[in-house]
């Protein structure tokens, strides 16, 4: 980045960034009116039974995300480890006397509004490591701050790894890219990333329904649980070049389960074809490169820290996602960020959203 | 408070490149699944979105000479509930039980039932079906449907045949023009969610089905009934076993009526036609007699002619000249022929006979010495030249061919034998298409049932042409066997079958069906009128008839019962002699 333009846009709010924000958010709406509308006419004879908790979300989280960006992070990075402890016992509280789901105990009621703690602990712990890695006060290239630091997630991950093991993977994908940002070694991420893999075959053979879904993963059509998998690829299959057209998308209709859910994206195939797919993911990858650019004009670590984790965070979702959709890797549960059907993962998002605003809204020199 | 350093920025953006170039990945991954497969897929998931239903093509009509409906179609409704789109079910089950008539218990299962549609009853009449139509329950589908219906019952049942399930003609002309009246049926592509409900807006793709042509017929439902009568009548006077009556146009070929008593009933022709305890028959077994009672013994199966095969030695002898009318022949009662002694009907012989005496007399050693006089080698080259080792080609399923000896086989014995009917097999049809050729002059026509195919609006169509074949015998040896036969009628052993005002000519026989031993006969007569210029052509079989059994006694009044009332019918005109009588000649 040439330094001239550094100076100008100092302590200036990224309008870039809250312009792909809004797109993205509108274009949820529009494609999870679309997508539910069959869902909600059937189960609850509403078609916009969806879209309505949805749209009250995104207000909500819109509304967040302006206090949130007004708010200087410096302020919420002391907050930090109360944000981490309080995910913790939100958590543990889900554990207890959560809702259950879909066979999933992952909801916390709060009167009306349910809430899902680990789409919280998500913020927290970018918030915390950012808050432990800026505090330290030796050297944070070790070998020993590299576990220390990562054993500190280690409790939210096992709370939200015990009923969400797709949540605690985003958590360590976040934990791991922070810490091999703060690091100034590349060597060392090599031999964790070799033991990451291996951790991750032991992992998968010990329990047989988890090998099974490898098969599935390579077989869908033979398996009876590659159902979901297979209408996926039928809808994405049948959007062809330009989609069926907006609401057009048959695969909705009950062929592919709860698709407003995590396989949104496969009926945003279906409707809007390769072209509206391939613009979705464009515009993902604006956003990301925005969160990148805030992260690295950011002049303390604490705000680019922050910036990383966000970034880490929609870019490991998105990624995982679409994987999953298009039957790149096997089937794990990850909703697709501003679009699929979730009140509580859109109020945060956009929460952190704001904070990465915030971040390029309160630079401060370091004390030189 | 730490500086953000160069190594931490160079670090995310290595991160963000990574990422990027995943994602990239990914619309490459995209791009294979949507752009180069998205056919496979589009095609599996339009299999998913479709439901096909058939429409059933009506059946064409079989229509007799006069247009009147043998073989129509009746509206019958398919009544079925779709349980997502019940919505008062104790309703449905109380309305369908009491309309179907069927018990609440079942109906009630059907009903409650989860499955995407269940059928409740076929073959309900169209009134019934309309009647639930009007209470207008929501979940409840009336679909119309065809199933043949017989307006004769069981009217030249071994002719017309039936249909099955799926409308499919399975004997007689219902399976030989099945192409011709099955039609083709239509479709109806729906896109559904999946639950199965119709989308609307998308719309059905309709292909109408295509109705089959209806098919005219030579049989005439008039001539047809009568005949059956007569056939029946016979059958219960003389206790005989089965009674089989075919009337055909010799000239070209026409089936007027087809006869075989018992008849069955079309429109139930899964029952059997007599009173018989089926409930310790196999399957097998069940199947087996009513393959049997479907059978049309007129084509099916073959008999000894006996002596009604005496016209075709007649014909062969007339035209190889090894005969004339006028020869004398002399009857002892018996020929002895090589070491056998074949005895003549009459033991005590008929003495000193013309030819046409002999015919008359149906005297077994002149027709002897008429093969004779041909040799095995004339005789069987005949016999192959009237067409009697061809089948006739009846538009019929399942005709039989003859049973003849080898030709070298054939020794004098066997000569003599077949010179007056026997030791050989054919089917009823064969003998009448042949006599047919031997008595119009010569051309060999083919019998048939088929006359056109109606258009769509039900008027004239194609006309169906069958082959004739022509020189079988000369003109003159015609004109002689003709002469010989009416005078069979007028003064010889067929003068049952006289009728005033009518020249007729016939043939009367009488044979002993294998094994001798039985003292089983068949008695027949075939006979053919105006003589001299032959418009139809009778023959009736009696199978086993008790008490006496001579054809010329039991069959040839048959004939003549049927030809007094038919051939008024088929206008042609009694001779004006008897009116105003003239004086005769010598």
């Amino acid at each position: 980045m040439p330094e001239k333009k550094h100076r100008d846009s100092f302590q200036k709010t990224d309008m870039t960034m809250l312009v792909l924000v809004l797109i993205l958010v509108a274009f949820g709406l529009t494609v999870l009116y679309s997508t539910s509308e069959y869902n909600g006419r059937v189960r609850f004879h509403d078609s916009a039974y969806y879209f309505k908790k949805q749209l009250f979300a995104t207000v909500l989280g819109i509304f967040v995300m302006y206090v949130v960006a007004l708010i200087d992070y410096h302020i919420l990075i002391r907050a930090a480890p109360v944000a981490y402890l309080l995910s913790m016992v939100l958590s543990t509280a889900v554990l207890l006397v959560g809702q259950e789901i879909n066979g999933s105990k992952r909801w916390l009621n709060l009167g009306p509004l349910s809430f899902q703690p680990s789409e919280f602990a998500k913020v927290a712990v970018i918030l915390f490591l950012a808050w432990q890695i800026g505090r330290s006060s030796g050297k944070t290239s070790g070998f020993w701050f590299m576990c220390r630091t990562m054993a500190t997630l280690l409790p939210i991950v096992g709370l939200v790894g015990s009923n969400n093991l797709s949540t605690a993977i985003i958590i360590l994908g976040i934990g791991v890219v922070l810490i091999f940002v703060s690091n100034s070694r590349y060597l060392q991420f090599i031999g964790m990333g070799g033991a990451g893999i291996a951790f991750v075959g032991i992992f998968l053979a010990m329990e047989s329904y988890r090998l099974e879904r490898l098969a599935i993963w390579r077989n869908p059509e033979k398996y009876e649980k590659g159902f979901q998998t297979i209408q996926g690829l039928y809808a994405i299959g049948s959007g062809g070049i330009f989609g069926r057209g907006l609401g057009s998308s048959l695969q909705k209709l009950g062929f592919v389960p709860e698709a407003q859910n995590d396989m949104i994206f496969s009926i945003i195939c279906e409707e809007l074809g390769l072209a509206g797919a391939a613009v979705l993911i464009l515009v993902f990858g604006t956003l990301l490169w925005r969160l990148c650019i805030a992260a690295m004009h950011s002049p303390d670590l604490e705000g680019a820290l922050i910036c990383a984790g966000i970034m880490a965070h929609l870019a490991i979702q998105v990624i995982l996602n679409i994987a999953v959709v298009t039957n790149t890797i096997p089937n794990t549960g990850i909703t697709l960020p501003f679009v699929s059907y979730g009140g509580t993962s859109v109020v945060f998002l956009l929460g952190e959203m704001g904070l990465a605003l915030s971040v390029g809204n309160h630079r401060k020199l370091p004390p030189a | 408070m730490k500086k953000n350093m160069t190594y931490h920025k160079k670090k995310i953006w290595i991160v963000f490149i990574c990422c990027f170039g995943i994602l990239m990945g990914l619309i490459g991954r995209l791009t294979y699944l949507m752009g180069f497969r998205s056919d496979y897929y589009y095609e599996r998931a339009q299999d998913l979105h479709e439901r096909e239903r058939d429409i059933k093509a009506a059946r064409g009509e079989i229509l007799d000479a006069k247009g009147k409906v043998l073989a129509s179609n009746k509206t019958v409704c398919t009544v079925s509930v779709i349980h997502s789109q019940i919505k008062e079910p104790e309703k449905v089950i109380e309305t369908l039980s009491e309309k179907l008539k069927m018990e609440e218990a079942e109906v009630r299962k059907r009903v409650e039932k989860i499955s995407s549609i269940e059928r409740i009853r076929t073959n309900v009449d169209k009134a019934v079906g309309d009647s639930i139509r009007e209470e207008n329950l929501s979940g409840v589908k009336i679909d119309e449907d065809y199933k043949r219906y017989y307006p004769y019952g069981s009217l030249a049942s071994k002719v017309l045949g039936f249909t099955g399930g799926d409308n499919q003609g399975i004997i007689g002309l219902e399976v030989k023009y099945e192409d011709v009246l099955k039609g083709i049926p239509g479709k109806i592509l729906t896109t559904t969610d999946a639950r199965g409900v119709e989308i609307d807006g998308i719309g059905e793709t309709r292909q109408d089905p295509v109705p089959g042509n209806s098919l005219k017929v030579s049989l005439d439902a008039n001539i047809q009934e009568f005949v059956q009568q007569a056939a029946c009548k016979v059958m219960e006077e003389k206790e005989a076993e089965r009674v089989s009556v075919l009337l055909m146009n010799p000239q070209n070929g026409e089936i007027y009526a087809c006869v075989n008593v018992p008849e069955f009933d079309l429109n139930h022709p899964f029952d059997l036609n007599y009173k018989a305890d089926t409930s310790a028959l196999s399957e097998k077994q069940k199947q087996e007699l009513l393959n049997q009672m479907w059978r049309n013994p007129c084509l099916n199966d073959t008999y000894e002619p006996g002596s009604t095969f005496k016209i075709i030695t007649m014909s062969a002898g007339l035209e190889e000249g090894v005969v004339t009318p006028e020869d004398s022949f002399y009857c002892p009662g018996y020929k002895i022929v090589e070491d056998r002694r074949i005895r003549c009907a009459r033991r005590g012989g008929h003495g000193a006979q013309t030819f046409v005496q002999g015919a008359q007399n149906s005297c077994n050693p002149v027709f002897i010495e008429v093969g004779l006089r041909l040799g095995v080698e004339k005789y069987y080259e005949y016999f192959k030249q009237f067409g009697l080792l061809t089948k006739t080609g009846v538009d019929l399923p399942g005709e039989a061919g003859t049973i003849m000896h080898k030709m070298e086989n054939m020794g004098d014995v066997e000569l003599a034998t077949v010179a007056f009917g026997q030791s050989f097999q054919i089917t009823p049809i064969q003998l009448a298409t042949t006599v047919s050729s031997l008595i119009n002059g010569g051309k060999r026509v083919t019998p048939h049932f088929g006359v056109s195919v109606l258009n769509e609006n039900g008027t004239m169509g194609k006309k169906i042409s069958y082959p004739v074949k022509k020189g079988i015998v000369s003109e003159e040896t015609s004109v002689k066997v003709r002469a010989i036969l009416e005078t069979v009628v007028s003064i010889g052993s067929g003068k049952n079958a006289q009728i005033d005002g009518y020249e007729i000519g016939g043939k009367t026989a009488t044979s002993q069906t294998l094994p001798r031993s039985a003292n089983r006969y068949i008695s027949s007569f075939l006979g053919f009128a105006p003589a001299k210029d032959p418009q139809i052509l009778g023959i009736c079989i009696i199978h086993n008839p008790k008490g006496i059994y001579y054809g010329g006694t039991i069959a040839a009044p048959v004939i003549r019962s049927i030809f007094d009332n038919v051939l008024p019918y088929l206008g042609i005109e009694k001779r004006e002699e008897i009116i105003t009588p003239v004086p005769t000649e010598g």
